[in-house]
């Protein structure tokens, strides 16, 4: 029987499968001029789930019904960002879904179970609870991807999004069997990932581990979108809604950290001599891929998708030190990648209206004319993409690059810098585009009048450059999640 | 007398024809749902043979979890399925390709 503290312990999610269930209830009986309240109770409800996560954060680490759930640092912190992209996403998305009549309750209520997917993934004690969360999170999102169903691309992108996913869950969960079983042979068999670690190092059937092991980098490299796995993430980036692009770069992509956190660094932490090299590999090969082709892309939304895959290479550059150090500027990194992908989405969403996508990069041209504040935002969040001091963004680089140096891997720390170089020129492109190209006749290219999209924007994009100058207590906040 | 590497090796040829599956069909995304379901068995195969050969209880309840989870999938993929269909009037995999770059 569960007691009153494992419940406690799980009050957020508890607390958020109630409100999505009731906000379902009330749209039922809402009439459709009245969204406007669903859409500012699911901003509210996700609001109150932020100040659960952090009010009442435990000092130490707690699990909860027999370490399934773990409520840590890494737990409070991943699911704090999760939430806050999530309510970015919803004031960033409201014109775009009104004038395209996708101004549903679904969305919300997809956007709420999909959220808590991540919160649950990112506090996995066990592998059943990671194939659990992860798979809310993913129905959540094929579902999400297929919003718009009348629209032939979206239903070909959610299409190959789900049979891609579905291989890359089968692939992680046939790992899963394979270190299960491999955790038995001169052990307890066990699922926890706390046991799995201290068996793993007596196993019997050494190759039957790294079998298994092979298959869950296979499966979270899916997830996180890195190269040769990223072959979904330019389609869905464009055929999906932009809303829901936005999740998918933004929480998601924090999911799929924690996901790999939980998996390596918690249940195969002995064996990380052995995933290290894999993820190197995998890194290089995601910053070759991504920056080369994001450079011949004309359409913006392909352009970051390819930019994302980049940026989850750098992301690997700090998973493959394996130690504490190398977590935490790995955390810093999906932090920064997340804040700065809404970012670079929302201005998208703020410029597209019925019937307009805005979705090439040519559609930018001359926005400066048009709306310099828009532009100013938009070069802030490119800079900050491409890395240039003294961004956000800059700093999850030099903290990636410093941890790979601090374990022994320069010529990893050297291959991402030269190719944040290379990444510089396609993001700079965008920003020659704003600034230096004439507007084309007759284009109407402007902001979304929308309040409360114009002011969130502002302080997500400003926020990049403030972050990016007092970045301290950010990083000290990952670190002590980390050491703890 | 089957032993433990009879059914892993089962589990393996299940995982092998479910991945030639999705790889090498050209022609119906169903075919394409189905071995993803097939794929789901196969692991299921090796967490119930692992469960049964180790003395563990907790991979067949894990097997639960996955069949459950496998219906919703299933129910999901058919439904984008539906949708397609109706966008495109095919569900011809090569078909299928008009984001490109």
């Amino acid at each position: 029987m569960p007691s009153m503290n494992d419940i406690l312990i799980l009050a957020p999610e508890f607390y958020l499968v109630a409100a999505a269930c009731l906000l379902l209830l009330l749209d039922a009986f809402m009439k459709p001029e009245q969204r406007g309240l669903l859409h500012w109770l699911s901003i509210a409800v996700l609001a109150v789930a932020i100040y659960m996560v952090v009010g009442a954060a435990p000092p130490v680490a707690v699990s909860a019904f027999h370490g399934m759930f773990v409520r840590d640092g890494v737990a409070t912190i991943l699911k704090v960002f999760a939430l806050l992209t999530t309510i970015l996403v919803f004031v960033y998305s409201r014109p775009y879904l009104r004038d395209r009549k996708l101004f549903i309750g679904e969305f919300y209520t997809l956007m709420i179970f999909a959220v808590i997917g991540v919160m649950l993934l990112v506090s996995a004690g066990s592998l059943v609870t990671v194939y659990l969360g992860l798979e809310l999170l993913s129905l959540s999102s094929y579902a999400l991807v297929a919003l718009n169903r009348d629209a032939p691309l979206p239903s070909e992108a959610a299409m190959k999004y789900f049979v891609l996913g579905a291989l890359a869950s089968g692939m992680l969960l046939y790992g899963m069997s394979m270190v299960y079983g491999a955790s038995g042979m001169g052990g307890q068999a066990t699922l926890d990932l706390s046991r799995l670690s201290a068996v793993m190092g007596y196993t019997q059937a050494p190759t039957l581990l790294l079998f298994g092991l092979v298959f869950m980098v296979v499966g979270i490299s899916f997830k996180l979108g890195v190269a040769p796995f990223h072959m979904w993430i330019p389609d869905v980036y464009q055929g999906a809604p932009t809303p829901i692009t936005t999740f998918i770069a933004s929480a998601s992509k924090l999911a799929a950290f924690g996901m790999a956190y939980r998996l390596l660094a918690g249940g195969m932490a002995e064996v990380a001599h052995q995933w290290q090299l894999m993820l190197a590999v995998l890194a290089v090969l995601s910053l070759a891929i991504g920056n080369l082709v994001a450079i011949v892309q004309t359409n913006l939304k392909r352009m970051l998708a390819y930019s994302t895959i980049s940026h989850m290479g750098y992301l690997l550059l700090g998973l493959s030190a394996a130690n504490p150090e190398g977590y935490s500027a790995a955390m810093f990194y999906a932090i920064s990648y997340a804040l700065m992908s809404t970012a670079s989405f929302g201005v998208i969403l703020a410029l597209s209206r019925a019937g307009f996508e805005c979705e090439e990069i040519d559609d930018l041209r001359g926005l400066n004319q048009r709306s310099p504040w828009l532009a100013l935002l938009m070069m802030l969040v490119m800079v900050s993409l491409a890395g240039v001091p003294p961004m956000f963004g800059f700093f999850a680089k030099l903290l990636v690059l410093q941890a790979a140096i601090h374990a022994g891997m320069m010529w990893l720390a050297i291959v991402g810098a030269v190719f944040a170089i290379i990444g510089l020129y396609y993001y700079l492109r965008v920003v020659k585009v704003m600034y230096f190209d004439k507007s084309v006749e007759g284009s109407e290219l402007r902001m979304q009048a929308d309040g409360s999209l114009r002011v969130v924007l502002s302080i997500n994009a400003l926020g990049l450059l403030v972050v990016g100058l007092y970045w301290g207590p950010l990083i000290a906040w990952c670190r002590e999640a980390l050491a703890g | 007398m089957l032993t433990l590497s009879h059914y892993i090796v089962l589990g393996a040829v299940l995982f092998c024809i479910s991945v030639a599956g999705l790889f090498i069909n050209r022609k119906n995304v169903i075919v394409l749902l189905m071995a993803i379901e097939l794929m789901l068995l196969a692991v299921n195969m090796n967490f119930v043979a692992f469960s049964r050969f180790l003395g563990d209880v907790s991979g067949q309840v894990f097997v639960f979890f996955i069949l459950t989870v496998a219906a919703a999938e299933s129910a999901i993929g058919l439904a984008i399925l539906v949708l397609l269909f109706r966008n495109r009037s095919t569900i011809n995999v090569a078909e299928i390709d008009s984001m490109k770059g």
